[in-house]
């Protein structure tokens, strides 16, 4: 395990050398490091082991709302959307959405404050929290939706049976279900010059689907998209390293994350 | 026995027929929702259950409530309802159909169905409402159909069948139990998010459970030789009472906890629901019709010459089935979305076909019920003839 | 009361009518299919081999691909070590029909011959369909 952590750190030292984090704190994992994690974390039999260590890597993701603007956010919901193939149905009844924007009172509806409206003109995104005590794991009745060693919660699109139940129990409307099929929106979008991401499958109707932190870039040693389209305004790292880039911003910043009192314990920051 | 169901009246055979018309009509609907998904549905992003689920719920409740007659006939020897257990039993087996029905219709992949027994996943409360679904279903065919047979023969009813109906009295209450902690154990769904959930739940599947029972009973007292007794339907009528009250004091609860602690989260839905918020409010007149129904309801129960007669102990029970009907079956569920997690909210318009398929679903406990009534009835008939 | 006599010819006509497909096709089996494996790809290949041995391949695909999906989807681990050592990067998408290039002749004919349709295409690309 000692070791895992050496060539963990290493592949962090080097990927700061070579400048590809954002702020020169990103901790690129290389190929195989997730896997490695996990499968140290699958076979975990060794009890004792396994509570004096925790998990070693909880994914976590810091945005910062200050830097953020119109422009900004176009581009990240466009990346997002663009390379998860997610269609744009344009009516909110069968909207399907990964990310998007909204206002600090729609955000954080118990935190309104009458006196002071610093917060309230500012934009907000919104995607998964991928939850360290997520409500949406714990209904999902065929582990469509569960959460991985890495703290990511995943969604198991070839098992959902889709009942929504996990609809009902997210408490961030973080989740979107496919009312209709998707490609005959895709394709009727693509008519008008939509292109499609082929190294990313669509979804089928019938099955809920989220923000996935991209796990499909993790594996391969990538940033999340929205992360690097805009690698100065958002931040991703292991939440549970002292030593990351995310832990050192969470120092320094204020932050703030989305209905703590409910005790689901985001992964999603906004740093003000 | 089953072939007493195919001699009967030529209204009979219209209502069949009609059953049989309104099941068709839904199952068209049903194929067009496979093609296309639940978006011929009003659902939505925000409102992402239903008429389906809301249904249900209600069903859930009208399974359990069969127990009421159960309980006093095996549990107090209460011989009055001797003739009748059986009748409660196959109500709830039509009411468990529906409600298994309404979850196949409400999903997304049904062919998938089966995941949840291949995956089984102890944590999720659905995976719990499954068993307990099919266990309850299984058990009212055990009892129901043996106590049948053994009436037929002149016999009580054998003795293995006994730990059978013993079980099934806790399994109504779980039934209807787990049914709750769906929706209870949900955080963020501040209307859903309340203790006193399960029990409201019993009570008002205790109201309208028998309501219905009486409901058909007094028909079949009508239109067949079969009498259940008047005696027998009082004494359901008082259970129908007294949980109708329980179900409508649980509710003030609900309004005192939300509007004395004044916290908005808790109070917005009950708003919503019964006052309108931010100028919404398509629920209102429904919502407070199903209070003023449902005290209706419980007045005409209470007073005893009302009660006695056929005609207002049909009236008082009609409205006793509406009113929980309108509260559980449709703002329950319905009012958990509003708002929805930012504080905003969308309503929900359900939709022709989604209104179709419902009805057929309805059809057919219907036809569950005519068709082992008919059979029950006929029996009845035969022995007192003897 | 009723009459077992037409209930047990009811029965009769019953089954005949259900066994009629079986009875009819019996022994008029379509031939087998033999789907050709020649894609650019493949021919490109100096050593024309799959993941595992064809034998393998052909038999037990179907839970291959399952275990494949779990590993990468739910295990997360991205890596399938074979048979002879080597490491191959688990995706349908990008290890699979990257070779497999002709779902018409390489899946379809198969299938179609069995009568099975899975779900893969309904979210992944058919990578010559020019439609979705
Ligand atoms: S934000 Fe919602 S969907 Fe995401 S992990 Fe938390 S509860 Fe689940
Ligand atoms: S919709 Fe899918 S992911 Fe959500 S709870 Fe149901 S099966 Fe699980
Ligand atoms: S992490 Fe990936 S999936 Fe999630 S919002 Fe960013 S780009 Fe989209």
């Amino acid at each position: 395990m000692s070791m895992d952590r050496r060539k963990f750190l290493k592949a962090a030292g080097l990927t700061t050398l070579v400048g590809l984090g954002g702020k020169g704190v990103f901790e690129l994992l290389r190929p195989g490091a997730v896997e490695a994690e996990m499968a140290h974390e699958s076979h975990g039999h060794d009890k004792h082991h396994e509570q004096e260590a925790g998990p070693k890597v909880r994914w976590a993701m810091l945005i910062d709302v200050m830097a953020l603007n119109k422009e900004k956010i176009e581009k990240i919901v466009h990346t997002c959307h663009y390379l998860h193939n997610v269609p744009n149905w344009g009516d909110p009844k069968n909207e399907i959405k990964w990310i998007w924007e909204d206002e600090y009172e729609h955000v954080f509806p118990d935190s309104y404050n009458e006196y002071n409206h610093i917060l309230e003109g500012l934009p907000f995104l919104l995607l998964c929290n991928h939850c360290d005590n997520p409500p949406c794991v714990r209904v999902c009745p065929v582990q469509a939706t569960f959460k991985r060693p890495d703290g990511l919660v995943a969604q198991d699109y070839h098992r959902c049976i889709g009942c929504r139940f996990c609809m009902a129990a997210c408490p961030y409307g973080s989740r979107s279900f496919n009312w209709l099929d998707p490609r005959v929106q895709l394709k009727k979008e693509m008519a008008h010059g939509r292109k499609l991401n082929k190294q990313f499958p669509t979804r089928m109707r019938g099955v809920v689907e989220k923000c996935n932190f991209c796990v499909e870039r993790l594996a391969e040693g990538k940033q999340p998209g929205c992360v690097e389209a805009v690698p100065d305004v958002m931040f991703f790292g292991n939440l549970a390293d002292p030593n990351s880039n995310v832990r050192k911003i969470l120092k320094e910043r204020i932050s703030l994350r989305r209905k703590l009192e409910l005790g689901t314990k985001p992964s999603v920051f906004y740093l003000i | 026995m089953i072939e007493k169901a195919l001699k009967g009246s030529s209204v009979y055979w219209g209502w069949i027929i009609f059953l049989l018309c309104l099941i068709g009509a839904g199952m068209m609907a049903y194929l067009y929702q496979l093609k296309v998904g639940l978006g011929i549905t009003g659902m939505s992003r925000d409102i992402s259950w239903g008429v389906y689920i809301a249904q249900f719920t209600y069903f859930v409740g009208v399974a359990a409530g069969g127990v009421m007659v159960v309980i006093p006939k095996y549990l107090h020897h209460y011989t009055k309802y001797g003739k009748i257990v059986v009748f409660g039993e196959f109500l709830a087996i039509a009411a468990v159909v529906m409600c298994l029905l309404f979850i196949v219709v409400d999903i997304g992949q049904p062919m998938r169905m089966l995941n949840v027994v291949l995956h089984p996943t102890p944590h999720s409360m659905l995976f719990y409402d499954m068993i307990v679904l099919n266990g309850y279903l299984l058990l009212n065919i055990i009892c129901g159909y043996n106590t049948l047979l053994a009436d037929k023969k002149g016999v009580p009813c054998p003795g293995w069948v006994k730990p059978f109906i013993y079980i099934s009295i806790p399994w109504a209450i779980s039934i209807h139990t787990v049914t709750a902690f769906l929706y209870a154990g949900l955080p963020g769904r501040h209307f859903w998010l309340t203790a006193i959930m399960a029990p409201r739940f019993l009570a008002s599947a205790f109201a309208a459970g028998p309501a219905l029972l009486i409901m058909i009973l007094l028909f079949v007292r009508k239109v067949t030789k079969f009498d259940p007794g008047d005696e027998a339907l009082q004494t359901i009528a008082k259970t129908v009472c007294y949980a109708m009250i329980a179900n409508l004091f649980f509710m003030g609860c609900e309004f005192f906890t939300a509007f004395y602690s004044q916290i908005p989260g808790h109070m917005h839905t009950l708003e919503y629901l019964f006052a309108g918020l931010d100028g919404y409010g398509n629920l209102v007149p429904f919502m407070r019709a199903a209070i003023v129904i449902g005290l209706f309801g419980v007045f005409l129960l209470l007073v005893p010459r009302i009660r006695r007669n056929p005609k207002g102990l049909a009236l008082a029970c009609a409205s006793v089935f509406l009113a929980t009907w309108i509260d559980k079956g449709v703002g329950l569920v319905i009012g958990g979305f509003i708002p929805n997690p930012f504080e905003t909210i969308t309503e929900y318009h359900p939709t022709l076909p989604e209104i179709t398929i419902a009805a057929a679903i309805w059809g057919v406990g219907g036809l569950i019920v005519t068709i082992l009534y008919k059979v029950a009835i006929s029996v009845r008939e035969e022995q007192a003839r003897v | 009361m009723y009459d077992s006599g037409k209930v047990i010819i009811g029965l009769a006509v019953f089954a005949c009518i259900f066994l009629f497909p079986f009875l009819y096709n019996r022994g008029t089996a379509a031939p087998q299919p033999k789907p050709s494996l020649d894609t650019p790809a493949i021919k490109a290949l100096s050593e024309k081999k799959c993941v595992e041995n064809t034998r393998f391949m052909i038999t037990t695909h179907m839970q291959f691909l399952n275990d494949w999906r779990d590993q990468a989807l739910r295990e997360g681990n991205r890596w399938y070590v074979n048979s002879e050592g080597k490491k191959v990067w688990i995706s349908l998408q990008n290890t699979c029909i990257k070779c497999h290039s002709n779902k018409k002749e390489f899946c379809d004919k198969c299938h179609n011959y069995a009568g099975v349709e899975p779900y893969c295409w309904d979210c992944h690309y058919d990578p010559n369909g020019s439609k979705l």
